[in-house]
Parts: structure tokens; sequence; C-alpha cells
């Protein structure tokens, strides 16, 4: 086997998760390790797909349909390039959150796995492969998701493992039509493929599946419980990157197989407008912060499909742009929030929204990240958030979806009404029991978090940089 | 000629990067943090006065770069920028004396004058803005940088108010997106540019544009608060003195009425707007709007409130100038613009002083307040007085050319609308005088007098200064008048 950025993307983490589940001991400084080596493959991924639009590397010498393929382009060099940075900041988010030992040696094996199974959804070219490793996935994230050992947060991982194996079998199920079909699982396979009926079914079956583990509504119901009942790195990790890999491959499928029917594109729509809005009537009711924060993801989620709903060719490439820039704008500050929620619950002692006021202890600087955060969610300018509404709505008009602008003008109006109930509860100094407490209003904890928050910011400025970095080797078929 | 392109960035910078700093700051190193912000201030002061010399001479600075296929960030500095950015600089340093001398020992003091800086910066941005896309940037970073030093106090009652002005300007906020990308999708670009760039558009689709145009001057009017979208000027008066003093002549309600101008000067082009018949409703709305917040401030009470009304008022004789499609009156618009920053900013730092120094906040307490408190009710009286349009101070310039302005439309009512509208400014102004100057105090129930520092009784006599000055000196070179009389040839390309 050739030692080659993209072969060492999915494997240093593999061996890192191996290694640090060995030694608990070290397995700290193993995952920091394994986690900055694999931005360091990453960097170097990039440069090649710089160079040369796409990178492909047969595993072991064998070229599909007989064997496994990776592949790297623009976009699945940005989805690393995300994993990879996020996760590291997450990382050292974690050394301070995880104070408890026995969580801390589950962390990085756990972790490290899952970013595993994540690089490989990016890099593959088979069905069969994505198969196998939205499963790694999916054991990693419910292992995460219990990791806090609360009552609450077992059921809650429970239900997301019967959520995770049900739509990974509609998966499975699908790649076997498929194979039936076709005889082969590779992409290059699907693309060549004469539409036809069973093969719509076996479409239907895997992207029912992948709604499932993206949470879209009405499919979200085991969503909000695990995220919120996480701790707060796990809940960024899962929150910021692992709905994403679902997602992703819902992209690709739908580019390399299109849906078969109009009315399929409007379904997918109408479900991430029900999300949009559904979600955001749960978080103007949430009680508590990461909850808030939970339902957040379940209208982010509906969000990005929204820009999907895309029939025809006017305004597709900005829907397609729309939907990358709204993941990753998504995935930087939804793990700033994340983080910087645990680390306001760390301080204060607890997460109800409506006693935040009551507290004496104002841990200013994670309160501040939150809010960075929350306006890139909300998209206002200029963040990664906006450019990404911006990009939706502008395919939506020039389509002339009104109707699909208006969710989204909705929706907007709506996460500035939760998150403003959170920004009270920061600002308001009237029902304090005490004196203000002696704080600092900061640690060194917050750091992490602010990077993130702050990225998600600026990065909005470097939207076309961004852009044209992910049209490398046009994952989204030939561009105008 | 173009040199040196960096100089607006650099101005945007300077407030921009002193707020990270401010917010760093522990709250008791208040000596550092008085002295960054007054050091910023004075010179972002001298960097606008060094532009806006170049910009006199002709120099044009415009740099920018993209942020999507096409679309750009771009800054722009011309004479229209640059009446803005030196309003808000000269202004900015004037309130910030005033707000370390109000804020000397309240809490969270880190959090104010950092989001005060930023503030600042949006409303730079706001003048500077090189197209709509970069306006809708800082025109949201504007609401995001005021909200907190509204809610300062951190009251049940602020937190209200907050919401209602959150909601207002994030509404407008959004629709103002919705505008921008209906033009970028319909024009193909967002670029300000003298005479408009929707001509063709126009030729194609007359009602798309009509309709747009409503939704863009929607927006930016929520900020200039054009009734029926004024509700929140008057409720977010629980801010701060330094903070309303801002809000009312500088920052939020300038920066609708700069929009207004934008829109229909540089996005429509006067003539497409008239041709489109939209100038002559919004001409008709603004005159609503003056009267109404007239009627408003008479019954109220309160102080601030009283001046809020006012500014709801004030703020549309801006937007009347605009809409009436008359380069003399644009005259008028574009030097209010300057002339009611400086009467407003005098009478609520006054309104401040008044409630700091004698607990005075109500216009029925403020008998004999003119004998406690002398230096600052001369400052009040003079802005007052100005705003009433007595001649030759600031307000009667802009009154003189506005009712000109009407005269060569054609629109003869607009005569009686400043006609009535002074009347009834003195109907609210003159009774607060006469209680200052001509009753006795009313000492059974009048608080102590507290000492009011030179930091808060100088800022109001110096604005009140050039109250006359701008008024008394209206044709001198580099006066306000004169440079509008530059801003205005530009815009309608004469």
């Amino acid at each position: 086997m050739t030692i080659d950025p993209i072969t060492l993307a999915v494997f240093v983490p593999l061996f890192g998760a191996i290694a640090a589940f060995v030694f608990p001991r070290a397995a700290v400084w193993l995952g920091l390790g394994a986690v900055l080596a694999t931005c360091a493959t990453v960097l170097g991924l990039a440069r090649e797909v710089l160079a040369a639009g796409e990178v492909v590397t047969p595993l072991g010498g064998w070229a599909p349909p007989l064997g496994i393929s990776l592949r790297a382009d623009g976009l699945s060099v940005a989805m690393l390039g995300m994993s990879a940075i996020v996760g590291l900041l997450v990382s050292f988010g974690a050394l301070d959150a995880l104070r408890d030992l026995r969580q801390r040696q589950y962390f990085w094996p756990l972790w490290l796995l899952l970013l595993t199974g994540m690089n490989g959804v990016y890099l593959s070219t088979d069905i069969f492969n994505l198969y196998v490793m939205i499963e790694v996935i999916a054991l990693a994230a419910v292992g995460l998701t219990v990791l806090s050992g609360t009552k609450d947060a077992v059921r809650a991982g429970l239900e997301y493992m019967y959520a995770s194996i049900l739509g990974a079998l509609l998966f499975l199920m699908g790649v076997g039509f498929v194979y039936l079909q076709l005889g082969r699982l590779d992409f290059a396979g699907l693309i060549a493929a004469e539409p036809s009926g069973a093969l719509s079914a076996a479409l239907a079956l895997m992207v029912i599946g992948l709604l499932l583990k993206t949470a879209l509504f009405p499919l979200h119901f085991w969503l909000p419980a695990a995220h919120a009942n996480a701790t707060a790195p796990a809940s960024a990790l899962l929150s910021g990157l692992v709905v994403k890999a679902a997602l992703y491959i819902f992209l690709r499928l739908t580019t390399y197989m299109p849906l078969p029917d109009e009315i399929l594109v409007t379904l997918i729509g109408a479900l991430g407008a029900g999300a949009v809005l559904w979600g955001g009537v749960q978080a103007l009711r949430a009680e508590r912060l990461k909850l808030l924060v939970a339902w957040s993801t379940v209208t982010q989620i509906g969000l990005i499909f929204l820009a999907f709903a895309r029939a025809g060719q006017v305004g597709l490439t900005e829907s397609w742009k729309a939907a990358a820039l709204l993941i990753l704008a998504h995935g930087v500050a939804k793990s700033a929030m994340f983080l910087a929620a645990g680390r306001i619950k760390d301080e204060v002692g607890h997460d109800r929204i409506a006693d935040l006021d009551k507290s004496d202890i104002r841990p200013t600087l994670a309160q501040f990240t939150f809010a960075l955060a929350a306006i890139s969610l909300i998209g206002l300018p200029p963040s990664l958030g906006f450019i990404g509404k911006w990009s939706l709505m502008e395919g939506a008009m020039a389509a002339g979806y009104w109707h699909w602008v208006a969710v989204t003008m909705i929706g907007t109006l709506m996460s500035v009404a939760y998150f403003s109930r959170v920004f009270a509860g920061f600002l308001r100094f009237d029902r304090m029991r005490g004196e203000l407490a002696e704080h600092k209003g900061w640690a060194l904890a917050d750091i992490a978090p602010l990077t993130l928050a702050v990225a998600a910011i600026s990065l909005g400025l470097m939207a076309a940089p961004i852009l044209s970095f992910i049209e490398l080797g046009y994952p989204f078929g030939e561009l105008p | 000629m173009t040199e040196t392109p960096f100089l607006p960035l650099i101005i945007l910078l300077t407030s921009l990067l002193a707020a990270p700093v401010l917010f760093a700051l522990p709250e008791r190193a208040a000596r550092l943090r008085t002295g960054i912000n007054l050091g910023v201030a004075a010179l972002k002061l001298v960097l606008v006065g060094w532009l806006s010399w170049k910009v006199g001479q002709g120099v044009i600075y415009d740099i920018s770069f993209e942020v999507l296929p096409g679309l750009e960030f771009k800054l722009q500095a011309d004479p229209l920028a640059i009446l803005f950015v030196s309003l808000s600089a000269l202004l900015w340093l004037i309130t910030t004396v005033y707000s370390v001398g109000y804020l000397e020992s309240g809490p969270h003091r880190a959090r104010f004058f950092g989001f005060f800086s930023l503030c600042v910066s949006a409303t730079v941005g706001v003048a500077m803005a090189g197209n709509l896309f970069t306006f809708l940037i800082f025109y949201e970073l504007l609401t995001l940088a005021t909200y907190p030093l509204v809610i300062h106090r951190g009251t049940a009652e602020s937190l209200r108010a907050g919401r209602i002005y959150l909601i207002y300007t994030l509404a407008g906020g959004l629709v103002l997106l919705l505008g921008t990308l209906a033009l970028w999708v319909l024009a193909g670009t967002t670029d300000f540019s003298p005479g408009g760039v929707l001509e063709a558009v126009v030729a194609e689709n007359r009602l798309a544009a009509q309709m747009l145009f409503v939704v863009l001057v929607g927006a930016v009017g929520v900020k200039a608060a054009l009734v029926p979208l004024h509700a929140w000027l008057p409720i977010a008066m629980v801010a701060p003195a330094p903070v309303s003093a801002l809000l009312h002549a500088v920052a939020v309600v300038k920066a609708g009425a700069f929009g207004i101008m934008r829109v229909v000067y540089e996005v429509f082009g006067i003539e497409t707007a008239q041709a489109l018949g939209m100038t002559a409703p919004l001409a008709a709305l603004a005159g609503i709007t003056i009267i109404y917040g007239s009627l408003k401030a008479i019954t109220q009470d309160d102080i601030k409130k009283r001046l809020a009304y006012s500014t709801v008022s004030q703020v549309s004789y801006i937007t009347l100038g605009v809409a009436l499609a008359s380069p003399i009156a644009a005259v008028g618009a574009l030097a209010h613009l300057i002339h009611q920053g400086l009467m407003k900013i005098t009478m609520f730092m006054v309104a401040g002083n008044l409630a700091e120094g004698l607990g005075v906040k109500k216009v029925s307490e403020m008998d004999g307040v003119g004998r406690r408190m002398p230096g600052t009710m001369l400052a009040f009286s003079a802005a007052a007085l100005a705003m009433i349009g007595l001649p030759p101070l600031a307000g009667f310039v802009s009154k003189w050319y506005l009712a000109q302005g009407g005269l060569d439309a054609g629109a003869v009512w607009v005569i009686a609308l400043l006609l009535g509208s002074s009347l009834l400014n003195a109907l609210y102004f003159l009774p607060m005088l006469q209680r200052a100057w001509f009753r006795d105090p009313t000492d059974a129930d009048a608080p102590p007098k507290q000492r009011i520092g030179w930091m808060l009784a100088a800022p109001p006599i110096t604005t009140a200064l050039m109250v006359l000055a701008v008024g008394g000196f209206a044709n001198a070179p580099f006066s306000p008048l004169e440079w509008t009389r530059f801003v205005v040839a530009i815009e309608y390309q004469e």
C-alpha cells in the first residue's frame, strides 16, 4: 500500500483510536497527537487537490469496480478540513471540560474512531464502503452520547442507537438493491446506470435511511435529547460534525442519481420547511440552554435541505453552493456554541435558561462566544452563515421559489426570538440574589470556543476562496 | 485621481480594532480605558479631517474585495460619505468625553465602551459602504452593537425595551437583506452610483422596481423611524443618556436617513424614482411623520420621551428633502443631517445632566432649573430655539432650504407643513424654556444638587456653540452647507 495523504487521512485516526484504547493513561496525548497528525495529512491532501483538482487512489492497487478506491475533490477536502480543524479545537476544549478520568479514557478512542468514519465517508467512492463508514460513525457517536453517564444520556443514547441502526439498515437494503440491479456499487456505476423503477426504489431506501441519520424533520425525534444530554465536547462533535456526514452522502448521491420526480424535490423542501418551523417553536419553548441549542440544529438541518429543494437548472449552482456553505457554517458555529454552552453550564452550575439571570457568576467570555456563534446561526452579516443564507435565498429567488424565501425569513426571525431569550439571561442584572461575584469572566478553556466562533464570523468574508476551493474537481458535475 | 486607497479602511479599523482591546481591559483600568477611548476618537477625527480634505480636492477612494463571485465588499469615500463620516467622528469624540464622565463609577464599563466603539465603526461603515451589500453588513452590525448599549442598565424594563428594539431593527434588517438580494438578482449589481443602477430593470418590469423601492425604503425606514415603523425609538429611551444622544444624533436614526439617501439617489437615481411615482408618496409619509411626531411630543411629560418624539419628527425632514426631488430641498435635507445631529445631541446630553445633577426627569419638574444649572440650560435653549427654526440658527437654515425646495418642486403644501411643524416645535420646546428660566425652583421637593464635572458640562456647551456656528456661518467655506451643495451637485449630476 502506498503511503499518501489520502490513505493516511483514514488510517491515522484509526491507529490513533486503537493506540488511545490500548494505552488509556496516555490517551489524551495520543489522541491530541493523532488529531494534529490528521490535520497535517488533510493539509497535504488539500495541496494535492489544489494542484490536480482531484486525487484518486485505488486501495491495494485494484481499480473499481473490482477494488475500492478513495477519491478527494474540493468538496471532500473542505469537509475533511472542517472535521479536522473543528475536531482539533473541540479536542482542546475537551481537555478542560472532561474532568472525570473514565470519561477522558473513553472519549479519545471514541472520538478518533468517529473521525476515522467521517474521513472515510468523505473519501469513499462506493456505496458499500459508505455503509461501513456510517456504521463506524454510529458506533462511535452512540458511545460519545452516553459518555456523560447520566440516566437521561443513556436513555437518549439508546434511542439514538435504534434510530441509527434503522437508518443504516435502510441504507444497506438500498445498497443491496443497487447491487442486484447493476452488479456494481461504485459511483461511476451509478452515474452510468440507466434510470429505472427498481433503482429509484433503492435510492428511496437509501435516502430515507440518510434522512433518519441526519435528523430531518419528522425523523429528528432522537436528536434533541441525544445532543442535549451528552457532555459538551461530545455535543459539539455530534451536532457540528456527525450529522454532516449523512448530509454529505445525500448531497453526493443525489448528484449522481438525481431524484426521479420534481414532487420529491418539493417534498424534501417541505420537510426542510417543517424542520425550520417546528424546530423554531421547540427552541422557543426549551427550558434548558443545551436543549435549545440542539433544537437549533434541527432547524439548521432543515435550512440546508431547503437549499436542496431545487428542481431544474435555474439557481442550481447557487443551491449546491448554499448547501455546502451552510454545512460548513453550521459545523463551525454550532461546535462553538455547544462548547460555550458547556462552559456556561460549568461556571454557573446549571443551564436553566429562566434562571441564568439569577446567577451572581457571569462567565462573560463564554457568553460573548455564544452570542458570536448565534450571529452566524441566525445568519447575520458578515458571518459564514449569512453568506450561506444569502446564496440559499439567491438561488430560490432566481428560480422564482418565493415560498422558500419566505420560510427562510420566518426561520431567521424565529432564531432571533429564541436566541434573544438566552441573551436576556446573560444581560439582565436586577434578579441576582447577591452582589456580582468576584469572577474574572474568562478562563483558558474559553479560547477554543472563542476561536471557533470568531472563525464562524470572519470566514464569511472569505467565502469566495472557500467556494472556488469547493468547486475543485467539479463535485457537483460540470459547472457552467 | 486615486491615492492611498487604504485610508477609508484605516479609519474604519481604528475603532473596530479598539473594541476588542476595550473589551479585554479589566473594569478597574479606568484611566487606561479613557486614554484609549479619547486617543482613538481623536486619531479618527484627524484621519477623517485628512480624508475630507483629500475628497474635497477631488480624490475618490475605493477599496474592495470579492466575497462571493461578482459580489464585493466595497468601501468608498465619496462626498456624501464624508458628510456622514465627519459628523460621526466629531460627535463620537464629544460623546466619548461625556460617557466617561457619565459612567464614572457605573458597572460594566469595559463592555459599554467596547460596544460603543463597535457602534461607531458600524456607523462609519454605513457611511462609506460602496454598495448596498456592504451597507447591509454595517447596518446589521449597528443593530448588534447598539443592542447591548440600549439594555446597559440590565433591568427588566430595559430588557423589554431592548427586545422591542431588536425585533424592529432586525426585522428591518431582514427586509433589507431581501431587498438587497432582489436588487442583486434583478440588476446584477448592488453598487451605489449617482443616477442609479436600475434603468434597465425599470424599462423591463416597472412593478418589480416599484416593489423594490417599497421594500428598500421600508427596510431603512425602520431605523429612520418613519411612521408607522417608529415605535421602537421612544421605547429605547431607557438607555443611558450618552447612548440616547448617540442613537438619536449620529448612529441609528441617521443610518436610516442616510440609507434613504443612498437608496433614492444611488440605487434608483432621483429621476428614476420620480418616474416610478414613488417620491410623492414618500414625501407624504415624511410629512405625516413630521406632524405626528410633533403632536406626540407635546403630550409627553418625560423629557427624554419628548425629545424622542421630536427626533421622529425632525429626522423626517431629511426624508422629506430627499423625496421632494428638488436639488434645493436636497441641500436642506443633507444639511439637516448634520444640523439635527448637533441640536439633538446637545439636548440629550442636557437631559442626562438634568437627571444626574438635579434628579429632574420630567418637564413638570423643570421649574427654575435654568438658575440652578445656567450653562447647561443655555446650551439647551440654543438647541431648542435652533430646532424651532429661529434665524440664523442651524434649524432655520435647513427649513429655509426645504421650503425653497418645496416651492421649486411645486409642492406648496410643504410651506404649510414646515410652518405648522415649527409652530408645534415651539409648543413643546418653549414651555420647557419658560419653566427653566421664568419660574422659581420648587425647593420643597427638589433633590439636592449633585456636582456635575466638566466632562458632563463641557460637551453640550461645545455642541451648542457648533449649532450657533453652522447657522451663523452657513455660507463659509467648509461649512456643512457648502459641502452639501458639493454633494447635491454630484447626486443631481449637474
